[in-house]
Formats: C-alpha cells, structure tokens, sequence
C-alpha cells in the first residue's frame, strides 16, 4: 500500500508526519534540528529518500542538510552561499540603496531528474544551483543582474526569492517569485531571466502595473498543463494561460483575495486552492473561521471548505509554503498553520482533520508519496 | 592545548560532547583558534564568521577569563591562562540572537 510522507519545517525544528495510504493514523516524528528555523524541507521527485533542509538560526546563520535515507539521518552539505561578483545594490525599506546581502534560504526545489542537482532561493533574492547534492552552490546571477534589480525592494518578510518551480515539460525552463519583486522566468536554464508581471495590479506601489515590484506571495503549477500558473499576491489571485506572459485576476467570490498559499489538485489541474487571509495587517482567516478555499474552475467560483476546521475563535496565518497535495488517486491536501497545526484532507478538501496540533510555528509544508 | 566551549547547538552540528580540544601552532589568537577548529569541523565553517570576509557573525560572542574578547582584532594573542589551557576559550549565541 502507498505511504505518504509530510515533511514539516518550523520555527524550532522540523518534523515527519508519516502514514499509510488511508491518512487516518499518523506517526510524527521530531524534532529534527530542534531549535533550529527550519524554512524548507522537500525531497527530490526522483529519489524520494533524498531530502534537502534548510536550517538556520539568528546566531550560527544558515546551514543545508541533505538525508540519503528518507531522514533517518542528515549530513550538513555547504552552506556557502555567495553571489556572483559585486553583488550591487538593492532599494531599502527607506527607497535607499542597499548592498544585497545574504541572509538565509527559504527554499529548496530538487530537480525533476537529478536527485543531485537542486536549487535555493534565497533571501536577499538571488537563485543558487548544486549539482553535486549541495557540497557546493553556484549563483544563477543572471537574475539577480537583471536590469531591473537595482529597484527591487524587500516586503515585510525581507527580500526573499520563495518559489522556484520547474517546468517537467521544458527543462531549460525556471519559473521564480520574489517579494516583493514578482514572477520571473527563464527559457534558458537560468542564465538570463524576463519578468512576467503583465496583468498584476498592485496599488501598493507608485506605477500599479509595473514591470517589477509586486509582491508575489506564491506561485502553483500542475505538471500536466505547465503553460497554466496560478498565483496568490500580496492581494489578488491570478491566473496565467500562456506561462506568465499575461495574467488575470481570478479572485471571484472569494471572501478576501489576501493571502500566501496556493496549491493545485494533483490530478485536475483546474482544481485550486487558497487559504484567504483577512487582510496585509490582520494577517488570520476572516471572522475567526479558518476556511480553505477551492475552485474546480481554475478560479472566480470559489467554495468554502470548512468540515473539520475551526470555525470559531481561530487567529492563526498560513504562510506561503505551508500548503501542499500528495498524488493518491483520492488527492490529499495538507497545511500547516502559525499555530502550529498542520491539517490533512484525504478526499481533495472537503473534510478536514488535524495531524498534530500543537508544533511550533509551520513555515513550510511539503508531501511526498511513497511505493 | 586550548580548551574550546561551544554552545550546545554547535556541539551538536559538529557532534561532539564537551569540550573540543585544539593543537594550535604558533601563537593562538582568535583568528588561529577558529582556523583550527574549522579545520578539525568543516561544518563549523560559516557559523561563527562569514564565509568570505571572516567577519565574526554579529550574535556570536568570544569570552574567555571573564573578559569579552568579541571586539578585539582577529590576530589579537588570547589571554595566556587560554594558551595555557588553564581556562576554556567560550563561544557563546548572544543573548539577543535567538528566535520566538
């Protein structure tokens, strides 16, 4: 029978939620790296016992762990991480220039064919590469070079680069976001980037349909139709047909259209979800209910899935790599809170269930289905 | 022989228990102290000074015989009764490095 492995990063560790393929009786395991800010954990999509972590605290600053064993144990890799020549600057908070510094990573995407080869986005936004199962990183600068770099700024969380997605159906083919910069792609293995903000409107910024400077919360595909993305904004959910080029706003009904999460069904790839969040202040669900939201129409209908999950009385946020699906034929949906739940869903959405409810803060959520 | 006291997450990503003991060549200063614990625990390397410019990370702190070594030049010799191994060189996280 299929198992599946949820992989949780924390504030103060991180943890393995494991289960058979019904996803009623959980074992959790943890904490790995106690006390440590676990940002990312994910596993390669080829070797599934090949995980990648990234730690990292305020004192000793960031660290890569690699596991060759499905995390029964973890060896550290390099953790150097330097840009390419003189990094430049950015703006500051202030609208001043500021030097791109390094200060953590906040993901790691393995690549769809090498359980070698994975990349980091990192905070200040700049996108790294190992091939060698990190013992070593390089910097894709031709990203962070690009000629609009100079104007991106950080947003509230700092200027971190928080997606990376791959497209399997082009491997010279990258898609990244960074807050508060926004999408950008590349057709040619990294080496120079376009920016693909064409449609978003960000009223936080002086020209709204700017080139560059919205602040992309997250970014979801599913492999099947990777011309198709769907992105959670500072406010808004989009939509994109032609791989970034355009986009529309398909926030619909949906209570707020702030939020950070978003996820696609694994298999109806025109079935998404978002957890709304009230606003870029009161960052918790609307009314206290903590509601996920799906559409099956790839946007603008929206339901409310709430069997399962508080409806009263809940304060808590859901950050933006916090939610994430496995592949069993009744698709399982998982997310993990600030409040330190990390819910699951056997049957697509429409009833909930807690694994655990009382971790630390969850920053990250990943799954991976296992033979 | 110098004696070196790391904080306990450090203990545990270079995994060792206690004290780590170090043959330092020469004259033990700050600079050589931390050349030869990186050498002996490579994954050490970037925790307690950046990678490329040495630059001690800004909350790790340096004590030894009472004293706050933190801000002393690099190449500073270290208190004798620390050369001598009578007293343990401290790394210590500052109290305001941590995370809620």
């Amino acid at each position: 029978m299929s198992q599946v492995r949820v992989l949780v990063g924390t504030r103060k560790g991180a943890f393995v939620l494991e289960s058979d393929g019904k996803r009623e009786q959980w074992n959790v395991s943890g904490p790995l790296f106690a006390g440590w800010e676990m940002y990312h954990v994910k596993g390669s999509p080829v070797d599934p016992n090949r995980l990648y972590a990234s730690q990292s605290t305020g004192w000793f600053g960031q660290l890569i762990q690699r596991s060759s064993d499905g995390g029964k144990s973890w060896e550290p890799v390099d953790n150097k991480f330097v840009y390419d020549g003189v990094p430049g600057t950015h703006q500051w908070y202030d609208g001043t220039p500021h030097p791109w510094e390094f200060k953590r990573v906040w993901h790691l995407e393995p690549s769809l064919t090498d359980p070698d080869t994975v990349y980091a986005g990192v905070e200040d936004a700049a996108l790294f590469r190992s091939a060698d199962g990190g013992k070593s990183w390089q910097e894709l600068s031709g990203l962070r070079k690009h000629g609009s770099g100079p104007h991106w700024q950080p947003g509230a969380g700092g200027m971190c680069l928080h997606t990376v997605i791959l497209d399997p159906s082009d491997p010279a083919r990258i898609y990244i976001a960074i807050s508060a910069a926004g999408a950008f792609r590349s057709d040619d293995s990294g080496q120079t980037w376009q920016p693909i903000n064409r449609g978003l409107h960000s009223a936080q910024i002086p020209e709204p349909t700017a080139e560059v400077g919205h602040c992309v919360h997250h970014i979801a595909m599913h492999r099947s139709r990777p011309n198709v993305l769907f992105m959670q904004k500072h406010w808004d959910v989009m939509r994109s047909d032609d791989a970034g080029d355009n986009w529309r706003e398909v926030s619909g009904n949906l209570p707020t259209d702030f939020g950070f999460v978003i996820d696609v069904h694994a298999h109806e790839p025109n079935t998404i979800y978002v957890v709304p969040i009230k606003s870029d202040s009161e960052h918790f669900p609307p009314d206290g209910a903590l509601r996920v939201y799906r559409s099956r129409a790839g946007g603008n209908e929206w339901e409310p899935l709430t069997k399962g999950l508080p409806q009263r009385d809940c304060y808590v946020n859901v950050l933006r790599d916090a939610m994430a699906v496995d592949s069993l034929d009744s698709c399982g949906v998982y997310f993990g809170t600030t409040g330190g739940q990390v819910y699951a869903s056997s049957d697509a959405g429409d009833n909930w269930a807690p694994i655990v409810r009382d971790l630390p803060a969850v920053l990250s959520v990943e799954v991976q289905t296992l033979p | 022989m110098i004696r070196v006291e790391l904080p306990a997450h450090l203990r545990n990503l270079a995994r060792v228990v206690g004290e780590v003991q170090l043959e330092v060549e020469g004259q033990a200063t700050l600079s050589s102290v931390l050349d030869v614990l990186e050498a002996r625990y490579p994954m050490l390397r970037g925790t307690l000074r950046d990678h490329v410019t040495g630059q001690r990370r800004p909350f790790v702190r340096f004590f030894a015989c009472q004293e706050d070594l933190s801000h002393q030049s690099p190449d500073t010799p270290l208190p004798a009764a620390v050369a001598s191994g009578a007293e343990p060189f401290l790394v210590v996280g500052a109290i305001a490095g941590g995370q809620l």
